[in-house]
């Protein structure tokens, strides 16, 4: 139980409620990561990574996004010959997997990475070295794709890689099984993010925050974690096994030699729908926090909440057939999956539901971070109303692969996942750098980016309608389609300069922005109660909760728990459903082997595209990484030693 | 494939983009102009599906505007204090119950609606049905009419059909995965290798339809065309017995040298053209090229000066075709091209 600061020895310096400066110059040294270059690479502070890991998603975000320009371009007239087939083919491939892998994906987690302690009051992250790892392993991976693209060697088959079109017969060269063992990279880093913050929520909550009094964005996280781990493995199976198929001959997906090439659609769908809710469910939890601090009030329906999201999470498992309605599956199959994946609006809609009653209320005050939410009212529910038409199997069978769909991801992509994270840029950009992001660029910023999107994307509807099928490099004149093509273009230029002025904005709010505070927006949640930005240690005093929106309540004893190593990294693990105090664990210091240990598995990685020996020779530079990451130190058995017997 | 050397002024791209945006929205083509009944179950599915769409839309925008409008006032009169508990508010919790059962019993009619419509799309009658097969190749269709009161025969990358009888494709591939679609008559359906589809539609209106591949099958996906033509059950049968019939040898002399060209070079290694020796079946039959209206799976018009660029430079009009380009002299590819002319 709680050691009280009466027992502490007279040794060793422990946090407490008054806060010596002693006791936090302490926290702040012992939670520092270490400086300089070297440092750099040893750094496991969940802040630092996590931004890192914003930054790099970002960057991924940037390229996917001129590719897609590039894209457009070639597209704005009939029969153009700006870029040829083979280009064209690379550049859809490379933007769906960078936006879906590199950017959409990872970036929810990245951010959730960086809130999730802050939010639920603890001083770090779980396994904050696998979580090193994790960052690494994912630039590394995203670094091999792009490198392959920049010689040459990009992949042309498809962010979802169809065999047999993806097989070696069809598609010679190196671009297909680069892609498939960046899948690999990008989906272990992922599995090992979701393993860290499912951990750290269940067991590193502040004392009394039961699991009913979780912020719905920690919710969101963990229920999107879940959702990880078991969509995941099937994508990593599928793309194994193509791999395998084109580097050493086995016959999966070959339908001559007793494969069969739905499995892949299978397999990958069973991954790929579940993903768009990777990709959606965070930002659901965006939402329910800038609403409800622009509202001024608890998001109605707490529980309604929580349970939709839970539900979502179980539909998106048994929608993935959708993808597949032409090709000859038996009709009352189709049936159940038509029915699931119209049921899967209902949680979406209470959502919103209790959205709209909140702000109903509520007392609003409009900014930047609430004007993307609202558009996020907009945008994902006309995409959803469209996936209502999706998931019919008649209706899909005349818009299935046709610009009907690209707009319909889009609306769901963006509407759902990119506004409310740009709302959430707004919304956490103070807490992160301790500065305001400006109020007028922003506003500029989103309607620059609201109008160039429905501009973009809206005709594309029509276009499916009128039959333009997608992944096209080029059509012919005369169909009917220039003019809406040339309109998406120009839409498409729209989105890029509110993207340039919201990169100009970061640029001049990072320097000369207004300071924040702690808390800017007036918000309720545990991760405003600190510093912006918040000291290495997260908190001064681990508090104890007694209810939902602990900064809006008024305050109650005990406000605080005491005696933990001031001059150690030590955490307080508690329960899983009621938050109670269970144990106080020695976290480990930063060290440099997470680094060497995603270099000697990139090593393993890369080389298995070029020879299936470099599995058996390139282990061995990892199992030593391992060896020495794992190694117990002398020093470290010692310290923890000592917090054992003298509490 | 022109690319356009002038680039146009903004002010007059917008007004294209927005004129082009308008006339397209207004015509019917494609899904929402559907010539058979398939299509026309699957369309009037969206007329319903889109209807309730807007209507639930609006209503979100609606409830969404009101509480926007409410909460500004609230907090003009009464103070950005936020409020640290849910306070009881039953009304808004009735809302939201009958928002979402309404949802419910919405979404439930869509449900009985497509399951409705998709059975309907099964059982279309195909007793006295036209079978034809149709074969994807990466990146041109080749189609075998059945047996049907006569032998059967082989047309590339165009097809005919009666109006008002229905049609039964038989789909395999040969190679990746593509999908046959012809949104005015039917939704989609892959070509499978290993596995067989097929896809049953019924024409009723006379119509020329761009028919294309829509799943992404390499290089070329986006010049995978064929055309459908639907015709009086007379027409049909006429075209039926002149795409059986064989070539007929040529008369002018031009087109005689380009037959033995044809012969003696390496076209007939890959192509048919039935009456002659020529029996390749790596690419199109061109017994009746002349009769068709495109070359190369709708890549450009099928007019004497293309067919031989197309001849001579195959991989300049469609990269990646398995065509080779030929080292024939300017006269050969004059009386190769008219002894082409001539299969009508």
């Amino acid at each position: 139980m709680k050691p009280s600061p009466a027992a502490a020895g007279p040794a060793r310096l422990r946090d407490g409620p008054l806060g010596e400066p002693a006791a936090l110059a302490a926290l702040e040294a012992a939670w520092r990561d270490p400086p300089g270059f070297m440092g750099m690479l040893r750094a496991i502070d969940h802040k630092t990574i996590a931004r890192r890991f914003i930054v790099a998603t970002l960057v991924f975000f940037l390229l996917g996004g001129l590719l897609a320009l590039l894209m457009r371009l070639q597209l704005a007239r009939p029969g153009s010959a700006l870029i040829g087939p083979e280009l064209y083919n690379q550049l859809f491939t490379m933007h769906g997997t960078t936006m879906m892998f590199l950017f959409a994906v990872p970036v929810m987690q990245a951010v959730a990475m960086y809130l999730v302690p802050l939010m639920i009051g603890a001083r770090a992250i779980a396994f904050p070295r696998m979580n090193a790892f994790s960052y690494w392993i994912f630039v590394m991976g995203g670094a091999f794709l792009y490198l392959g693209f920049a010689m040459g060697a990009g992949p042309n088959v498809g962010w979802f890689a169809y065999v047999p079109l993806s097989s070696a017969d069809y598609a010679p060269g190196k671009g297909a099984d680069i892609w498939a063992q960046m899948i690999t990279f990008t989906e272990l880093a992922s599995m090992l993010v979701a393993v860290v913050l499912i951990t750290t929520i269940f067991k590193m909550r502040a004392p009394g925050m039961h699991l009913n009094q979780m912020p719905l964005f920690v919710w969101a996280t963990l229920v999107t974690q879940f959702m990880v781990l078991f969509a995941m493995p099937a994508v990593m199976v599928a793309s194994s096994c193509l791999i395998l198929d084109r580097l050493v001959g086995t016959h999966f997906f070959d339908p001559a030699h007793g494969g069969d090439v739905l499995l892949w659609q299978h397999l990958f769908w069973f991954f790929g729908h579940p993903e768009v809710y990777l990709i959606f469910i965070p930002p659901l939890g965006f939402i329910s926090s800038i609403i409800s601090t622009f509202s001024r009030r608890p998001i109605f329906g707490y529980p309604a909440m929580v349970l939709s999201l839970v539900a979502t999470a179980f539909l998106a498992f048994g929608l993935w057939v959708h993808h597949m309605f032409a090709t000859n599956l038996p009709e009352i199959g189709k049936s159940f999956f038509t029915a699931a994946s119209l049921a899967i609006a209902i949680p979406s809609a209470i959502q919103i539901f209790c959205w709209i009653a909140t702000v109903w209320n509520g007392r609003l005050v409009l900014r930047t971070p609430l004007r993307f939410v609202l558009a996020f009212f907009v945008i994902l529910v006309l995409g959803g109303l469209t996936g209502i038409m999706l998931g019919a199997v008649p209706l899909d069978l005349q818009v299935h692969d046709t610009y009907f769909v690209v707009a319909h991801l889009h609306y769901v992509l963006l509407g759902g996942g990119v506004f409310p994270l740009f709302g959430a840029f707004y919304y956490w950009f103070p807490k992160m750098t301790g500065r305001m992001l400006s109020e007028r660029a922003g506003q500029l910023h989103f309607w620059l980016f609201f109008v160039g999107f429905n501009v973009t994307f809206f005709p594309m509807h029509v276009l499916g309608l009128h039959g333009m099928q997608r992944r096209i490099w080029t059509y012919p004149a005369g169909l009917g389609w220039d003019g809406m093509n040339l309109m998406a273009t120009l839409g498409a230029a729209l989105i890029a300069v509110s993207v340039l002025v919201f990169i100009a904005n970061v640029g001049f709010s990072l320097r000369r922005g207004a300071m924040a505070g702690a808390d800017p927006w007036g918000a309720g949640t545990l991760e405003w109660s600190v510093p912006s930005p918040p000291p290495a240690h997260n908190f001064d005093r681990i508090p104890v909760v007694h209810g939902s929106d602990p900064l809006w309540a008024a305050a109650r004893e005990p406000v605080c728990v005491s005696g933990l190593a001031a001059d150690a990294r030590e955490v307080l693990v508690t329960s899983a459903l009621h938050a109670r105090p269970e144990s106080r664990p020695l976290f480990p210091d930063p060290t440099a082997w997470p680094f060497v240990s995603a270099l000697a598995t990139t090593v393993l990685f890369v080389g298995s595209v070029f020879s299936p020996w470099a599995v058996v020779w390139a282990s061995l530079p990892l199992a030593i990484a391992l060896i020495g990451w794992f190694w117990p130190g002398r020093r470290d058995r010692a310290r923890s030693m000592a917090l054992e017997q003298r509490p | 494939m022109n690319p356009r050397a002038a680039v146009p002024a903004p002010r007059t791209m917008v007004w294209g983009a927005l004129t082009g945006f308008a006339a397209c929205a207004r015509s019917a083509s494609g899904a929402l102009a559907p010539a058979g009944i398939q299509a026309e179950r699957i369309h009037a599915l969206w007329q319903l599906t889109l209807w309730v769409c807007i209507v639930v839309f609006a209503a979100v925008l609606v409830a969404l505007g009101i509480a926007l409008a409410k909460a500004r006032r609230a907090r003009s009169t009464g103070g950005e204090a936020p409020a640290p508990s849910d306070l009881a508010r039953p009304h808004a919790r009735r809302a939201v119950t009958l928002a979402t059962l309404v949802s419910g019993a919405l979404l439930v009619a869509l449900v009985v609606a497509d399951v409705l419509t998709d059975r309907s799309l099964s059982r279309l009658p195909v007793d006295d049905a036209l079978h034809i097969e149709m074969t994807g190749y990466q990146w041109w269709w080749q189609a075998r009419y059945a047996d049907d009161g006569g032998e059967s025969f082989g047309v590339s990358n165009d097809l005919h059909v009666p109006i008002g009888r229905p049609v039964v494709v038989t789909l395999k591939s040969v190679d990746v995965i593509h999908s046959f679609w012809v949104p005015e008559l039917h939704g989609k359906k892959d070509l499978l290798p290993g596995r067989t589809t097929t896809i049953q539609f019924r024409a009723d209106r006379a119509g020329t339809w761009r028919g294309e591949c829509a799943e992404f099958c390499g290089l070329q996906h986006a010049l995978m065309a064929f055309s459908i033509t639907a015709e009086a059950p007379q027409a049909f049968a006429d075209w039926r017995e002149h795409q059986r019939t064989s070539a007929a040898p040529p008369v002018e002399p031009a087109a005689a040298a380009g037959l033995r060209l044809f012969l003696g070079g390496h076209c007939a290694q890959c192509h048919t053209v039935r009456g002659t020796p020529a029996a390749g079946t790596l690419g199109p039959d061109l017994t009746h090229l002349a009769s068709r209206a495109t070359l190369a799976a709708g890549t450009v018009a099928n007019e004497p000066a293309a067919l031989a660029a197309w001849i001579v430079q195959p991989q300049s009009l469609k990269a990646g075709a398995t065509m080779p380009p030929s080292r024939l002299a300017p006269d050969d590819v004059r009386a190769l091209v008219s002894y082409l002319e001539t299969l009508k």
